[in-house]
């Protein structure tokens, strides 16, 4: 009896879960944390590459803060292991913070000092030389927009603006792995649109890990995307992939009685169906056959089926909680601004 | 030591460009100045600080809290402590950052008051010994009152809870030295040895005794200690 391979697409959207990976510069097994009883995030697997720009992608309280925190050692994880640069951010936490920028969500900045005092300030804690900040700071603040406002005092400055401080002292030290929690909420569309392109940039030679719940956003600047729900990742993959999954797909299981490799040819030249893969099961042959969402393919199958003279076993419309999460995790990008 | 010069110079900085610790450097003199002429009035007063130093502890205990209560909880109220912590900085060099540009302050604040000092050896011949003393014994004394603060600070986010737990544990350390005056026997020992009054008053009369040092820095060092674990548990609550 012939069996068909699994189709590569089936493993598509299951977590990344490789660990021999010598370009990982992010490693979490199993991460799982509690505040009291409930679970911030349970048992997360992920890999993030060096140089890699990725993106979280989940509605508010899906565990995206709790995970960044974990990564840039701000709090332990309750269970599980996260190294960063092979360094465990419990056991070498201050070798960890030395290579990670962060931009908490909430942009959290010294509102009594001047952008360069507060830059000078950041400098020193992550243990830069002076003729090093110096250097730094014109960088930053020519990278960042800021030339205009060195001497301003930061309580003083627009949302906007302070995003721009908030992004200047992550990448200030140079760091190796950006962590930016909502880089573009609540600043302008203009801003928006410069800030994902500043991304961009730094994503040439930095590892980025960003978060958002914009998925336009999060498929114009990632390369990787991971979807998080509840705790859990629920889907991880390019934007590309991701979009072409979710883009009205159903899917239908179906038991079928017969010699694969005579059904398989069969069931893929019924109109409609886009991906029929075989899961052979002990005793009994299941296939399962995507399709364009808003078809019903089982009329036509079952009929196929029989007059093939093979035994249709059971048909089943599987559950679509994927596309229905995704849906409740993106928002479209002009109900936020 | 980088670390803690960057924290303390940046504390130090926002000091001196606040109101907060200006209005704590008036209150402080105008009232230790009051403490310091209540005697002029005798007939025969006595030329030395003892009445300044005296009134000096008394207003340290709302004043020490009020310079430190915006140190840890300000951090923890605007979120900046999660740039702090995620910095590679350990949390014992922030809590002794923020100590040292507070015991600055409290320098600071001491040093205004050697005009105290220069009005008296213009005007009378003091003995230097129990001025030499006394400010030795009040700087140890400043120290334990802002170590408290410092704690005080680490456990809450609000600024006005860690002023007022901060006075009040000072009140307590403060006051149990009279308990031990009202009581007798090994009581009275154990109440007089545990205050911070009794411990003062010798350095206040000229005696420098190794016993009240230890003392004082055994206060700094355990408030200070218990700081950083209550800086440490934050990151796991």
């Amino acid at each position: 009896m012939a069996v068909e391979p699994e189709n590569q697409a089936d493993l598509e959207l299951e977590p990344v879960t490789e660990s021999a990976d010598v370009d990982a510069m992010i490693e979490v097994r199993d991460l799982t944390h509690y505040y009291g009883p409930m679970p911030a995030v349970e048992n997360v697997n992920f890999t993030v590459r060096r140089g890699e720009i990725l993106g979280f992608l989940g509605p508010n309280g899906a565990g995206k803060t709790t995970t960044m925190r974990i990564l840039t050692g701000f709090m332990p994880p309750t269970r599980g292991t996260v190294t960063l640069d092979g360094y465990d951010v419990v056991e070498k936490s201050l070798e960890v913070r030395k290579r990670v920028g962060y931009l908490p969500e909430s942009v959290p900045l010294h509102t009594e000092m001047t952008v360069t005092s507060y830059l000078k300030y950041m400098g020193t804690l992550r243990g830069m030389g002076g003729r090093r900040i110096r250097h730094r700071i014109d960088d930053v603040i020519d990278v960042c927009r800021l030339e205009d406002y060195s001497r301003t005092i930061i309580g003083k400055l627009s949302k906007g603006f302070r995003q721009r401080v908030g992004i200047a002292q992550a990448i200030l030290h140079e760091p190796e792995v950006l962590v930016l929690d909502e880089p573009t909420i609540g600043i302008d569309p203009i801003q928006v649109v410069e800030t994902r392109s500043l991304i961009q940039d730094l994503g040439q030679e930095q590892t980025v890990v960003l978060s958002s719940h914009i998925l336009p956003e999060v498929s114009m600047i990632c390369e990787r995307v991971l979807i998080i729900h509840e705790g859990h990742i629920v889907a991880a993959d390019t934007p590309n992939n991701l979009a072409q999954h979710l883009r009205g797909v159903a899917q239908l299981e179906v038991e079928i009685g017969g010699p694969p490799a005579e059904v398989l040819p069969v069931l893929r030249s019924v109109n409609g169906a886009t991906e029929v893969t075989h899961h052979p099961r002990p005793g009994v042959n299941a296939y399962r056959i995507k399709f364009r969402e808003g078809l019903d393919l089982r009329d036509e199958i079952s009929r196929t089926v029989v007059s093939n003279g093979w035994s249709l076993l059971s048909m089943q419309m599987s559950s679509m909680s994927l596309e229905e999460i995704f849906l409740r995790v993106t928002t479209a990008e002009d109900d936020v601004e | 030591m980088r670390t803690i010069r960057a924290v303390a110079f940046k504390e130090i900085q926002i000091y001196f460009s606040s109101p907060v610790a200006y209005i704590v450097a008036l209150i402080f003199m105008a009232l230790s100045g009051f403490f310091f002429v209540r005697d002029l009035g005798n007939p025969f007063p006595e030329a030395s600080l003892s009445n300044f130093f005296q009134g000096a502890t008394f207003l340290l205990i709302p004043l020490a809290p009020a310079l430190t209560m915006r140190l840890l909880a300000e951090e923890q109220k605007l979120g900046t402590i999660e740039l702090l912590l995620t910095s590679p900085v350990r949390d014992w060099e922030v809590i002794l950052g923020k100590y040292l540009a507070s015991f600055v302050f409290l320098l600071f604040l001491l040093a205004l008051t050697s005009y105290y000092v220069i009005l008296l050896v213009a005007f009378a011949t003091p003995d230097p010994g129990p001025i030499y003393s006394g400010y030795i014994g009040l700087i140890l004394y400043g120290m334990a009152a802002l170590a408290v603060g410092i704690l005080t600070s680490t456990l809450t986010s609000n600024q006005i809870i860690a002023a007022v737990v901060g006075t009040g544990i000072l009140v307590v350390l403060y006051a149990t030295s009279f308990i031990g005056d009202v009581v007798t026997g090994v009581w009275a020992t154990i109440f007089n040895q545990l205050g911070f009054t009794s411990h003062f008053n010798d350095f206040d009369r000229g005696i420098i005794d190794s016993t009240h040092i230890v003392y004082f820095v055994t206060v700094i060092a355990l408030f200070l200690f218990l700081s950083i674990r209550a800086l440490e548990s934050r990151r796991w609550r």
